[in-house]
């Protein structure tokens, strides 16, 4: 696997706006988790956003694929306002986003191949052969070998996350959403995730929003981070910025 | 596809996603109609997404497979004691007014229009609701369904539309195999204590048998099976809770599709009896 670091990446970061959101509000009866939320990323650029558990990080990616729907906000990705398409619209404008799950969100009852095949199901113009190569070259982008006929439950926390990246990676989406990507993986297994995310950005020209509570994730992958407080956004800048910054509350995310 | 179908779909879908952020509201009699309303709205949403292509035929094969193919079994065995146990308590009665000799044609009609089909169904009910409630439930808690969703795939036309056509096609099959099986129960039962030949019994069991007695307890079926699969699905796919959720979901869908079974099976006797009168 080649190790890019994060400076090499800044040289693809373009000013092209790939999400743009704007005044974006979540409320789950009376507690609002998101109250004001303006937020933009550019063309190839990893955008890390740290919060405390339950700041609503992971209530913002969803409301972007339309997993939720937000109370108020205009949600604009690849240039479409989200609240203007119909269903088919937002479908196709999904097969654009990758999304990796906590959790991995593996389809237990299938096996490794099978997974990955079945996101390829829509694609009805390709062969079996064509849709074998780009399953094989997913998981060998990933580091994934030999683990076609296994099932999910067969996997480490690292395969799981690394099946998760190769199953939305099939599809070559020009965006990346990553809900916390590394929790749960030992130190060593998180690091070779994070660095896999920079060489995803480098090889796929994705551009990323990472949700993450892990500080090596943030500092490996972000071009700039985003911090979430009580709803709203509490500050941005670089890794090397925030670091020094003179709030308490955020300084001590960095320390 | 046509424009109308699309636009009757995201309006349910539209309304559906309404009615679910008002169900977390405390009242009781607020959240029992939202609930309702919802039902309703999946009960439309699955009418929608049926017609509408691309159609998910091999799925639908592997949830026949598995709902019709592998209920077989189970369905057999109780259809078997079945006919024999009614055989054996019932000939003591025949016998006192020394009509055993229409015993098989009373154990036929009591299968073929009302044993046959519920026992079935609660057999079904048990069975696949439970199966398909927990599945859903625990698909729902792992992201499954949400990562179907975001990859542009239709979970409700992959999961649900596949499914509860398979229960509404499964069911009338699995009741003619468990009347079918339950007749031969029922010979053996008449020949342990006599000797009757399998031409006289079946001959007496089919002379009392008429299309009035089948059919309308296969259209009975149709429904049985509709209302299994799509209250399991709802169930399983609104879950919410993580793992208790999946319990919750699966104790359910046995619960109310067996009560449903029964509701159903009084209207339908009511409609059977306006219709054709006995």
């Amino acid at each position: 696997m080649i190790a890019v670091t994060s400076t090499e990446i800044n040289t693809i970061v373009t000013e092209e706006k790939v999400i743009e959101i704007a005044g974006l509000k979540k409320a789950f009866g009376s507690n609002e988790v998101l109250k004001d939320i303006s937020i933009t990323l550019n063309r190839g650029e990893n955008l890390v956003v740290l919060g405390k558990s339950g700041s609503g990080k992971s209530v913002l990616i969803k409301c972007l694929v339309g997993l939720i729907e937000p109370d108020a906000g205009v949600l604009t990705i690849l240039g479409k306002d989200i609240a203007t398409l119909n269903s088919e619209d937002i479908n196709i404008l999904r097969k654009k986003i990758g999304f990796l799950f906590q959790s991995g969100a593996l389809y237990d009852s299938m096996t490794v191949i099978e997974n990955l095949f079945f996101s390829l199901r829509q694609s009805k113009k390709m062969s079996k052969n064509e849709k074998l190569k780009l399953v094989k070259e997913a998981l060998h982008s990933v580091g994934l070998t030999d683990v076609e006929d296994k099932m999910p439950t067969e996997l480490s926390g690292g395969m799981r996350k690394r099946l998760g990246l190769a199953r939305t990676l099939i599809l070559k989406p020009e965006i990346m959403l990553y809900d916390e990507p590394t929790t749960g993986l030992d130190p060593i297994t998180a690091r070779e995730i994070s660095e896999l995310m920079l060489e995803i950005q480098s090889k796929y020209k994705t551009s990323s929003i990472i949700i993450t509570h892990d500080m090596a994730c943030a500092s490996i992958t972000a071009n700039r981070i985003l911090v979430l407080k009580d709803g709203l956004v509490a500050a941005t800048g670089t890794y090397n910025e925030l670091q020094e910054s003179t709030d308490k509350w955020i300084f001590s995310f960095f320390n | 596809m046509h424009p109308t179908i699309n636009k009757v779909s995201e309006s349910i879908t539209t309304a559906f996603r309404l009615t679910s952020e008002v169900q977390s509201k405390p009242s009781l009699l607020y959240r029992f109609f939202s609930g309702v309303a919802m039902f309703a709205l999946f009960t439309g949403r699955y009418f929608v997404e049926l017609v509408k292509p691309p159609y998910e035929f091999n799925e639908l094969l592997k949830q026949c497979y598995r709902i019709g193919f592998q209920s077989l079994q189970l369905v057999g065995i109780t259809g078997f004691i079945m006919g024999l146990v009614l055989t054996v308590q019932t000939r003591p009665t025949l016998a006192e007014f020394g009509a055993e000799s229409w015993l098989p044609a009373m154990i036929s009609v009591s299968i073929v229009r009302e044993i046959g089909p519920v026992i079935t169904s609660l057999i079904c009910a048990g069975k696949v609701s439970s199966s398909i409630g927990a599945e859903l439930a625990s698909m729902r808690v792992t992201e499954q369904i949400d990562a179907m969703e975001v990859s542009g795939i239709n979970p409700f036309k992959y999961i649900i539309v596949t499914r509860v056509l398979a229960t509404t096609l499964m069911l009338p099959i699995l009741t003619v195999f468990n009347d079918v099986i339950s007749m031969f129960g029922s010979l053996f039962g008449v020949n342990i204590n006599g000797d009757v030949s399998y031409n006289l019994f079946f001959a007496q069991a089919f002379a009392q048998l008429s299309y009035t007695d089948v059919i309308p307890s296969l259209i009975k079926t149709v429904f049985f099976g509709f209302f299994i699969g799509l209250i399991a699905c709802y169930k399983g796919y609104y879950a919410n809770k993580g793992t208790v959720g999946v319990g919750e979901a699966a104790n359910s869908s046995v619960v109310i599709t067996s009560l449903m079974v029964f509701i159903i099976d009084v209207v339908a006797v009511q409609i059977t009896s306006l219709f054709i009168g006995t």
